[in-house]
């Protein structure tokens, strides 16, 4: 299990194995056949398993898509694990079929669920959905605040923009910006990134790299799980010595050249590439 | 008032040990590193396993500074049971290059369950000074390196392939003062495995490093 993933937040560690698994290691089969057992444990652990390991089979997609409207898995505030467990791996899979359903699921009453179906549809990469992720935005930040007794907000833009900044939606700037101040850092983070992504501009950046200045430990981590995966490579040296343990900050670094690369027309070793991996180097 | 260095060393030590908090730690192991005591190496060692990053990393430094001095106490105050403490001596002993760590970071590199020890004792393998070893002993050190971090450029984790990588460049660029015959062998078995690991390797950041490593033994052919 990698340390972290990504800017994924949602902190998808491996379920842990229900207890009525009979220890056999799961196949396809087995995994398709457990979406519908009465055990709602084991459908929650068969869709997420599917989505690590299932790509490519075209009966998977089809038993994922049924699960996004499950109501058998249910949480006792309402949620609805199943789906969001089924939504999650749609993005994995690569298999458009899911677009539309996952469109569904962003009117689901389940924050998570919505949530998994954003980022999930930025995954996929169709053009389609960018609608219904400026949607998500338009109420801005009012909008979009914590849920008073929830842990989340009210609307879920960090997906909605993680899915618009995989899009390369640069109609979305507008509606991004305004979220480089809403109260909650995290989201800030989330927007300077995405802000980056879409616009190349370095003052994107180089707010996450002002931010680590006065961060708390775990907000350190956060801001360097952005910096990464925003690949502003200016951004290297400010990871490099943030004051964060050297293994979170070598998977940063990775992370910000992988970004670096994929938002470049060729992959080659320049001299910035050559110089995020000196600071690697120097860090293992 | 006259302090002689035994006073000044002990004093430096239990201002460490009293620190109560983690600002007053750094800055009392930076005042022992600044110190340059022999006297306060073991001491700079128990440091490491302090779970302070900012602190072991004033430590690291300053037993990197002395040198092969740190080189006896680092090997024999190796935490078996604290692995951060343990990746900080390897970091410290891969910095230094001292052949007296071979055995340990042969060891470390192939079996130690923490991937962060396994990291620093690849890269420590590269760096080793051969040229303190007798001439009959250079080559068959360097040898031995070479195959365990062969062994490494194959692991699941991408970073200890990385690591790998790192170590074998360096092992080209370090073996490279010996004897001309074994440098060739060693810097053929280094050149294939580069150009097999850009042919093979799943993860771009890998493959990556190989190109700055195909590109720093390019430099070293042409010299």
């Amino acid at each position: 299990m990698s340390e972290l993933n990504h800017s994924s937040h949602f902190d998808e560690a491996e379920p842990s194995p229900p207890a009525s698994a009979d220890g056999e290691p799961l196949t396809i089969e087995k995994a398709l056949a457990n979406l519908n057992d009465p055990d709602v444990s084991l459908r929650y652990y068969a869709a997420w398993w599917l989505g690590k390991f299932a790509a490519g089979n075209p009966d998977v997609v089809d038993a994922l898509i049924v699960a996004l409207q499950d109501e058998a898995d249910r949480t006792e505030l309402g949620g609805y694990p199943l789906r969001r467990n089924a939504a999650r791996a749609l993005g994995k899979l690569g298999d458009r079929r899911a677009v539309q359903p996952l469109l569904q699921c962003l009117d689901c009453a389940d924050f998570y669920v919505q949530a998994a179906a954003a980022q999930s549809l930025g995954m996929l990469g169709d053009p389609d959905c960018i609608p219904a992720m400026l949607a998500i935005l338009s109420g801005g930040v009012d909008a979009a605040q914590l849920v008073p007794g929830r842990p989340h907000l009210a609307r879920p833009v960090e997906a909605a923009m993680e899915a618009l900044e995989a899009l390369r939606a640069t109609e979305a700037v507008p509606l991004i910006q305004p979220f480089l101040e809403h109260p909650v850092p995290r989201v800030q983070y989330a927007a300077a990134r995405s802000l980056f992504v879409l616009t190349q501009a370095p003052t994107y950046g180089e707010r996450l790299v002002q931010a680590l200045a006065g961060a708390n430990l775990n907000l350190r981590r956060k801001l360097l799980l952005n910096l990464g995966a925003s690949g502003y490579l200016e951004g290297a040296p400010a990871i490099a010595s943030a004051a964060v343990e050297n293994s979170f900050k070598i998977i940063a670094l990775k992370s910000l050249l992988e970004s670096h690369f994929k938002q470049v027309e060729v992959v080659s070793l320049s001299p910035a590439a050559a110089g995020v991996m000196t600071l690697m180097d120097g860090l293992l | 008032m006259v302090v002689t260095n035994a006073a000044s060393a002990s004093e430096l030590i239990q201002a460490i040990e009293q620190a109560d908090s983690p600002v007053r730690l750094v800055a009392a192991v930076q005042a022992l590193v600044d110190a340059n005591l022999e006297a306060g190496i073991p001491t700079l060692i128990t440091v490491l396993g302090y779970n302070n990053p900012e602190a072991a990393g004033v430590a690291v430094t300053g037993l990197v500074r002395f040198g092969a001095k740190a080189v006896p106490t680092l090997l024999q105050q190796l935490d078996e049971y604290n692995y951060g403490a343990r990746a900080y001596s390897f970091r410290a002993l891969a910095a230094i290059g001292d052949p007296r760590s071979l055995d340990v970071l042969l060891h470390a590199a192939e079996n130690d369950f923490a991937p962060s020890v396994r990291r620093a004792a690849a890269q420590g393998l590269g760096n080793l000074r051969w040229n303190h070893l007798t001439a009959e002993a250079q080559y068959p050190a360097q040898q031995r390196a070479l195959q365990i971090l062969l062994s490494l450029s194959n692991d699941p984790d991408w970073a200890i392939r990385y690591a790998a990588i790192v170590g074998l460049q360096m092992l080209a660029t370090t073996s490279a003062d010996t004897t001309v015959l074994t440098a060739n062998k060693l810097l053929t078995a280094i050149t294939e495995r580069l150009a097999e690991l850009d042919r093979t390797d799943p993860d771009l950041v890998v493959r990556a490093r190989v190109w700055m490593a195909q590109q720093a033994l390019q430099r070293l052919a042409t010299n």
